[in-house]
């Protein structure tokens, strides 16, 4: 098989691909969540793929247990929601237990679990709250956007000895795009720059990478060139291609459809702004296009209102540069 | 007990006096200044410990919680790593980044003490699954207290361990108290071992101080586990002789006569064992005894002198093990 070969895949058959092609290769890796996805559960069933009672509490509990057994477990939490019940498991559990025991063993585990809004599931079930997780040192944090970085990133996950979190991003998961066929793994902490430009820098996370690319494409109309960064991977964040891309544009925007209190947004600003040369090379202050300040509501209007879009992104960035 | 050796026996002893003086030793550094932040002995429910991991092997794993020295000796941990952990030293268990509510030691499956009441619970019952998927009869034994028997992971994992069958032993020291909650309180049923019941698993109490009869309790649930029959419940009834931790100026609760009573001879584990033993024609004479006390003063001497010889981590190391190579 050659890395050339593409087919065209939504970004969660490439997910599934990714984890069964994983799965073949490596005997101690199985997947627990409380709906058993249908292709593994055909292709491997018990006891690899497990379909396990509703307590999202003790699946992460007992993940680090295998985990720390020889085994790779993967857990799909689901919705982001339900993984708030394990909290203890997530913060003082996983994220510390390498460093807290001086590192004697490893803990490879992949926690799936589905972010962000637009489906008018109201405020519980439309969370984006990848920041929180940020501030968990020993976590690393992956957010695809494109079926290809999907599959790529979650066999990365799969083969890092460290607990990860993979965020899917639910607006994108029927999104179909090209995806090499084989062993293609994407390093974490290499963001991608999903299109080239010169004249502004505009970082943009999962969903919003598809509406920075655009709002790009408007830009373009009115002479304005975009540069469209994805992190792809929160932890370890690749802030040197975000600011080697400042120093080219002197100008930063960056697209979440998280708030902005407390976000990633805010967390790659401060790092470029206490960068001296960065600094320096700002030419306006740097814009963050966020969702508002309050839970996600139900009523569609009312949803639309609170993420941002193309067209938030188009206005602020012709503001930032004058035109 | 039929099957254990006077040998063993008074191995069981031995292991019983270690985690005794190595707690008093604890205590004594940490009103010293030379143990940080918190300890909690396990002075008292020594026979728990004992008894339960007599019943395994190394290829069996255990998990603990905040008071976990006991669990930690019992497994068979190298006390001078584990006296250097508690002194913060660079040779410690972990490298002096745990502390006393931190040591483990997963070359022997002991997979660690928890600063968050039931946290363990699920992480043992997630190497019993291992266990089972393992396929070669390892067990996995969760200790926790009273307390963390009323906690969420307490329930969701013996639910999915009943469920699943997955060999495991939860072990409960109910020791009667949580900090200054009494567990007539705080557990609506007679006995935390009655809500085995609830997931369909047996539930089993056992005197907590004795340790022959912790050893057979666990070693029927451990036969059970092993030979694919799912987990157990124990229920040790047991009591600590010490305040919830070795800070000083902490309240206590617990009735004075409630407690002067728990630390008689004839319900201190210790003493009773004692007894037993020299009981028995010939299986522990005086001198005997006065041996071993001296051996295991030597060892905890010598664990204090690893400690001390062992230097503080250096700055640099802070930023070492955050994430895994
Ligand atoms: C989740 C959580 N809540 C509160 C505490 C504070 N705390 C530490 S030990 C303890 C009591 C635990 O009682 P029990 O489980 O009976 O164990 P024991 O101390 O009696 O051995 C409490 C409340 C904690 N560590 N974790
Ligand atoms: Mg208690």
């Amino acid at each position: 098989m050659t890395q050339t070969q593409t087919r065209t895949l939504s970004y969660n058959d490439a997910i599934i691909e990714g984890i069964a092609e994983e799965m073949r290769r490596d005997p101690q890796i199985f997947h627990m969540s409380t709906e058993a996805p249908g292709p593994l559960a055909a292709e491997f069933g018990m006891p690899r793929v497990r379909q396990t009672p509703i307590a999202e509490s003790a699946l992460t509990g007992m993940a680090i247990g295998a985990a720390g057994a020889g085994y790779r477990p993967i857990v799909d939490w689901r919705l982001v929601t339900f993984c708030f019940v394990a909290m203890d498991q997530i913060v003082n559990q996983a994220a510390k237990i390498h460093y807290m025991f001086g590192g004697q063993t490893t803990f490879p585990i992949v926690f799936r679990t589905t972010v962000g809004g637009g489906a008018r599931r109201a405020a519980q079930h439309s969370q984006s709250p990848y920041s929180m997780f940020m501030q968990l040192t020993g976590l690393k944090l992956a957010l695809p956007s494109t079926p290809a970085d999907a599959k790529g990133l979650i066999k990365t996950a799969i083969r890092d000895n460290n607990p990860v979190v993979f965020f899917e991003a639910g607006r994108i998961g029927g999104m179909t795009g090209p995806v090499p066929a084989g062993d293609v793994a994407i390093p974490f902490g290499q963001a991608d720059i999903k299109r080239a430009g010169a004249d502004v820098t505009i970082v943009a996370l999962a969903w919003m990478v598809h509406e920075a690319l655009a709002a790009a494409e408007e830009l373009a109309a009115v002479g304005i060139s975009a540069e469209v960064i994805d992190p792809r991977t929160l932890a370890p964040l690749d802030i040197a291609t975000i600011r080697a891309s400042v120093l080219k544009t002197g100008h930063l925007a960056l697209a979440d459809e998280a708030p902005p209190n407390a976000s990633a947004t805010a967390d790659i600003a401060a790092r470029i702004a206490e960068d001296p040369e960065a600094f320096a090379a700002l030419k306006a202050p740097i814009a963050r296009i966020s969702g508002l300040e309050a839970p996600i509501p139900y009523s569609p209007a009312l949803e639309d209102h609170v993420f941002p879009g193309r067209q938030r992104i188009v206005e602020r960035v012709r503001a930032l540069l004058g035109r | 007990m039929s099957q254990l050796t006077p040998d063993r026996q008074r191995q069981m002893l031995r292991q019983m006096l270690t985690i005794r003086r190595f707690e008093e030793r604890a205590s004594e550094g940490f009103r010293a200044g030379e143990i940080y932040g918190v300890v909690h002995a396990y002075s008292g429910e020594e026979a728990v410990a004992v008894g339960v991991c007599a019943t395994l092997t190394d290829r069996d794993k255990i998990i603990s919680n905040h008071r976990g020295h006991g669990h930690c000796i019992a497994k068979g941990a190298d006390l001078d790593r584990m006296m250097a952990e508690l002194f913060g030293r660079a040779d410690g268990y972990c490298k002096g980044k745990g502390g006393s509510m931190h040591i483990a030691d997963f070359k022997i499956g002991m997979l660690g003490a928890n600063g968050i009441v039931a946290g363990g619970i699920s992480i043992i019952t997630g190497a019993g699954l291992a266990a089972q998927m393992d396929g070669e009869g390892a067990v996995a034994v969760g200790f926790f207290g009273d307390g963390a028997s009323n906690a969420g992971p307490f329930h969701e994992s013996i639910n999915i361990a009943a469920g699943w069958k997955l060999p495991v032993v939860y072990v409960c020291e109910n020791n009667q108290w949580a900090v200054n909650v009494p567990a007539a309180e705080s557990v609506p049923t007679p006995n935390v071992a009655d809500r085995a019941a609830g997931y369909g698993i047996p539930g089993v109490i056992v005197d907590g101080n004795d340790v022959f009869a912790v050893y057979e309790a666990a070693a029927a649930a451990v036969a059970r586990a092993r030979a694919g029959e799912g987990p157990t419940l124990i229920e040790a009834k047991t009591y600590r002789h010490r305040p919830h931790t070795e800070r000083i100026d902490q309240p206590d609760a617990r009735p004075k006569e409630e407690v002067a009573r728990w630390l008689e001879p004839d319900r201190d584990p210790i003493p009773r064992l004692i007894a037993r033993l020299q009981a028995q024609q010939g299986q522990l004479s005086d001198q005997e005894l006065a041996e071993m006390e001296a051996a295991v003063q030597a060892d905890i001497a010598r664990a204090v002198a690893f400690a001390k010889a062992s230097p503080f981590p250096t700055l640099a190391s802070a930023l070492d093990d955050v994430f895994a190579a």
